[in-house]
């Protein structure tokens, strides 16, 4: 008769309360992921004011001798992975953790050494073993603000102007929307800056007068815009993480009602399946005595 | 004031202020600033310290930097890391950092490699008492 009921309405009350577990992630995540998608929007302006200084500083000073914009010949190479702290998230931290592989790969092919720092405990576990990592910053994306993007930048800027090494990268998840995240690698130092060539002043554009000099601004800008460029990196995991779970949890709450189903259907079968049993008991038995009588 | 010059605190978090005020006073990396309405366009790198505008006869506070103020004749748009007023500022916990930091300062040498970010650190704490110590000085009128 394989498993008793017992078993069956045990199983199907094991799935049930899973099913509420999953649920809540699901509906805990959805109220992160708005807060997350907030912030980005908020961040939205000054990065874009940002972005926008740069470029025209960048297209005035020509020339300019600011170590964060030296060009070296890579031979090391640093880069930053973003990734969560907690899993329950579907393919989010193995997606990103595959390209960085493939690009720690390619690199070193071509005979560059590369180490990692690493923001977010999945990513530190899997290659802390394999790659040096240089530092770590684990537990921090709970809650966090620019002053964790400070932070990461002192652990990249002073190096970088020291020569330490020659290129930084970053790597994260770009938030696309709740179903997916795209997995982007972009290099940080030097800074790129997008107007190299200087720009038509548009009809009607102020003059400014700079305070001080153009130079001394770039290098009070080209940090922050470092800074902007790391925090983006952490807001984009953030919103991904929970967009992420949520998608996951919603997969789950509708695995868990179905199995539920086919619980509920053996359950059902299995039930009747007793009764027939005990009928044919009953009716065997009923014949026996009329024979005999 | 009938003409007034319009100013926009932007930090990475949020617009912390957007309005129009009569007069701003900056701390520029070169020295504190004040802009009032027609001002010559200029571009400042603003440095961490106290930040200020006064609407309607009222001065309200600010620890705000690093950043850039951009001025023309009737806006002044100050893009910075924080901006915090003076309620934000949690007094105790400035005073443990100036403390902290004071600490460390007299334990190491000026060449330290550390001795910057910690002098950094004290003149934070100092900036916030400052802006914390202002908003007092404007309860008490």
């Amino acid at each position: 008769m394989g498993e008793s009921l017992r078993d069956i309405k045990r199983k199907a009350k094991a799935v049930e309360k899973t099913k509420q577990i999953t649920r809540a992630m699901n509906m805990v995540a959805a109220s992160k992921l708005k807060n997350a998608q907030l912030r980005m929007e908020n961040f939205r302006p000054y990065a874009q004011k940002i972005t926008e200084v740069l470029n025209s500083l960048a297209s005035r000073v020509s020339g300019s001798t600011n170590p964060l914009l030296a060009v070296r010949e890579p031979q090391k190479i640093r880069l930053i992975i973003m990734t969560s702290d907690r899993g329950l998230c579907g393919g989010f931290n193995s997606n990103i953790i595959k390209s960085v592989e493939g690009f720690i790969r390619q690199r070193t092919a071509q005979g560059q050494e590369v180490s990692l720092i690493c923001v977010g405990k999945k990513g530190r576990d899997v290659f802390r073993k394999k790659v040096p990592v240089i530092s770590q910053f684990i537990e921090v994306l709970g809650s966090f603000n620019i002053s964790l993007a400070s932070k990461i930048g002192e652990e990249v800027l002073g190096p970088f102007s020291k020569e330490e090494y020659d290129e930084l990268y970053i790597a994260y998840n770009e938030f696309r929307s709740i179903a997916s995240q795209k997995p982007v690698i972009t290099r940080l130092l030097p800074v790129s800056a997008e107007g190299e060539t200087p720009q038509e002043v548009p009809e009607g554009a102020v003059e400014y007068v700079y305070e001080p000099s153009e130079e001394e601004l770039l290098a009070q800008i080209l940090p922050m815009y470092v800074r902007v460029l790391i925090f983006r990196g952490l807001l984009e995991t953030s919103a991904g993480e929970h967009g992420a779970r949520m998608a996951a949890m919603d997969n789950a709450t509708k695995n868990c009602e179905e199995m539920r189903q086919t619980l509920t259907l053996r359950f059902n079968k299995a039930r009747q399946a007793a009764i027939t049993t005990e009928l044919m008991d009953i009716v065997g038995g009923a014949e026996a005595l009329t024979k005999a009588g | 004031m009938a003409e007034e010059l319009t100013l926009e605190i932007v930090t990475p978090e949020k617009l912390a202020f957007s309005g129009t005020v009569s007069e701003v006073t900056v701390t520029g990396t070169e020295g504190e600033f004040g802009v009032l309405i027609g001002h010559m366009p200029f571009l400042s790198a603003v440095a961490f310290g106290e930040l200020n505008y006064t609407k309607e006869g009222k001065k309200v506070y600010f620890a705000a930097g690093p950043g850039y103020a951009e001025v023309t004749e009737s806006k002044v748009t100050i893009i910075v890391e924080t901006a915090e007023t003076a309620d934000a500022i949690n007094e105790d916990e400035v005073k443990k950092q100036k403390e902290e930091a004071e600490a460390q300062l007299s334990k190491l040498g000026k060449d330290d490699e550390t001795y910057d970010k910690f002098a950094n650190a004290l003149r934070k704490a100092e900036v916030r008492m400052k802006v914390l110590e202002k908003k007092k000085g404007t309860e008490k009128h």
